[in-house]
């Protein structure tokens, strides 16, 4: 009798989501067939898939699978590795990433990165998060104090660093580093901000920290996030992509890809027989 | 043999070892400070502070060391002055512009190879470029660019092991931010860079201040008892003149408390200069603690 009451319940959460979804349709990337070698070595196959706008999506699969390359190549950074070569397409914003006239400085302005290991530069709190708008031409001190209170406070950290904005960003905690490392990115306005396995290095209590945000930055931002956990994938994503051997091989809704994969190899991935 | 027969064996190899290093180390040690002991007993009775700022007086036989003194500063100087930037120029290029391949290693290559050159074959390559070529003469511009082309290859190689230890996430953290190369480079990787490339530029000057033969060829004078008053004109430098003193001059007994007295001023010019370029290294170190 009890789960009979439940049920229309759920059915009812379900619908609101399903809702929410086709709400916010705009794909923030389209990736058409895209491939991508390191030398000789092949690192993505044909990946096709559409990364949606304001919601999280998230890149789960084993070590080596080319999740975190795939999350380089949205943004370029990819090339910073010798002999790289692509082929086929990502559009954002109406252009191909690959265009040669595409300018990579407002590439990666709008789409912001954050990485596996914490990387605040060898500053102070404060200059680490006013970096991004100096050196896009914020010069008036004023303005760059209320970005950096701004960043600061939507990643809830203010309340902990106010005091001593001018302490050594390296004086803080690993969790609090990351969160640092993340209004650094925000204070650069990006539409996007891709996260290489943002919490893999810190203590659950700071990755939960670290989650909560991304839930709460999806209201303004699209984020693609990369992880290895996929409790965390099932907790924060509202789409998740599932690489194999630098193959897609499943991508849908995160509830479907977790209660009922259409691949046997993302069931066999998400039921922990493999990974 | 015994496990304990094997135990006694190894340790006393160690010792044996531990002997022989300390042994080569006390020689090393020894040395220097005799050296330095010689020098400052054999400078101590002449030196002064009318010693060394008073000009050379009866064929240098009396009086002091001034012009050598300034002449050997204003040389060093001027050698950082252009080996510095050029050096860094080339290091950053190296490092953070060119593709890295075949071409820049062997770019690399050469300019390891340039620092075994040996000294008198820049001061014969200074003398027909920069005295005789560019119509410097020999003069301290001419000795001042060949002592820097000399250094070059240490500052150059010092500069490229300090950006090298730069971590790579400060580059990747600062391109994703949509910095140029640029910003990145000056911004990020050039101040934790900084200590790194004074070590190097101190290796340089220490080794511009007491080399003899380049600028026995292209600048320096024999006896020349004025302050230059411009990059055109000779100078007297302390490690020449102290060759002079003790070899070329006529009355070489007499003249031997002054060349004392002259290696002893170079000695610790040589540690002064080198203590403020660390000093300076330390504070950047300091600064950048955090690292």
């Amino acid at each position: 009798m009890g789960i009979k009451e439940v049920e229309p319940v759920q059915i009812n959460v379900k619908e609101q989501f399903e809702a929410r979804v086709s709400e916010s349709v705009r794909d923030v990337f389209q990736v058409e067939e895209l491939s991508l070698w390191y030398g000789t070595n092949q690192a993505l196959n044909s990946i096709s898939f559409s990364v949606k706008e304001k919601q999280v999506t998230a890149i789960i699969g084993p070590s080596g699978c080319g999740k975190s390359t795939f999350l380089k190549t949205l943004n370029r950074m990819v090339e910073l590795n010798t002999n790289v070569q692509t082929r086929g397409s990502i559009i954002y914003q109406d252009v191909d990433v690959f265009d040669p006239k595409v300018n990579l400085v407002e590439l990666r302005s709008a789409i912001g990165m954050v990485f596996q290991k914490p990387n605040p530069f060898a500053k102070s709190i404060f200059d680490n998060v006013a970096f991004g708008p100096k050196i896009h031409g914020v010069r008036n001190k004023k303005k760059l104090k209320e970005v950096v209170e701004l960043c600061l406070k939507r990643v809830g950290l203010w309340d902990e660093v106010k005091d001593r904005l001018n302490d050594s960003a390296l004086s803080l905690s690993g969790g609090q580093q990351q969160r640092l490392c993340i209004a650094r990115c925000l204070a650069v306005e990006p539409e996007v901000i891709l996260m290489d396995e943002p919490t893999s290095a810190l203590d659950p209590i700071s990755s939960a920290k670290v989650e909560n945000l991304i839930e709460e930055l999806k209201e303004l931002y699209s984020i693609v996030v990369v992880t290895h956990n996929m409790q965390q994938a099932a907790r924060i994503s509202d789409h998740t992509a599932f690489f194999l051997h630098g193959e897609l091989v499943e991508y849908d809704r995160t509830d479907r890809i977790f209660s009922n994969p259409q691949d046997q190899r993302t069931k066999d991935y998400v039921t922990g027989r493999f990974g | 043999m015994t496990n304990a027969a094997l135990t006694k064996k190894k340790r006393y190899t160690q010792s044996l070892w531990v002997t022989v290093c300390s042994l080569f180390t006390a020689i090393t040690v020894g040395t220097l400070l005799f050296l330095f002991y010689w020098i400052v007993v054999g400078g101590a009775e002449v030196i002064s502070w009318s010693f060394i700022t008073q000009m050379p007086e009866q064929n240098m036989t009396a009086g002091g060391i001034w012009p050598a003194l300034v002449g050997t500063v204003y040389v060093s100087l001027l050698t950082i002055a252009i080996s510095v930037p050029l050096g860094i120029g080339a290091a950053i290029y190296l490092n953070e512009y060119a593709k890295q391949g075949r071409l820049v290693r062997l770019i690399r290559l050469s300019i390891r190879n340039l620092s075994g050159v040996p000294s008198i074959v820049y001061g014969l390559f200074g003398l027909g470029l920069f005295a005789a070529t560019f119509g410097f003469g020999r003069s301290l511009i001419a000795a001042a660019l060949t002592l820097a082309i000399m250094v070059l290859p240490w500052v150059i190689t010092g500069a490229e092991e300090a950006l090298k230890a730069v971590p790579r996430s400060f580059r990747e953290g600062g391109l994703a931010l949509g910095a140029t190369r640029w910003q990145m480079i000056r911004q990020l990787v050039l101040p934790s860079a900084i200590p790194g490339m004074a070590t190097g530029s101190i290796l340089g000057l220490a080794r511009a201040a007491g080399e003899t033969a380049p600028i026995i060829l292209t600048g320096a004078a024999y006896y020349l008892p004025i302050i230059p008053h411009d990059i055109k004109e000779q100078f007297m430098a302390l490690p020449y003149h102290l060759y002079i003193l003790a070899t070329q001059h006529s009355e070489t007994a007499t003249v031997r408390p002054i060349a004392y007295g002259t290696a002893l001023v170079l000695i610790l010019l040589v540690i002064l200069l080198n203590s403020v370029a660390i000093f300076i290294r330390n504070y950047y170190r300091r600064k950048n603690e955090w690292l």
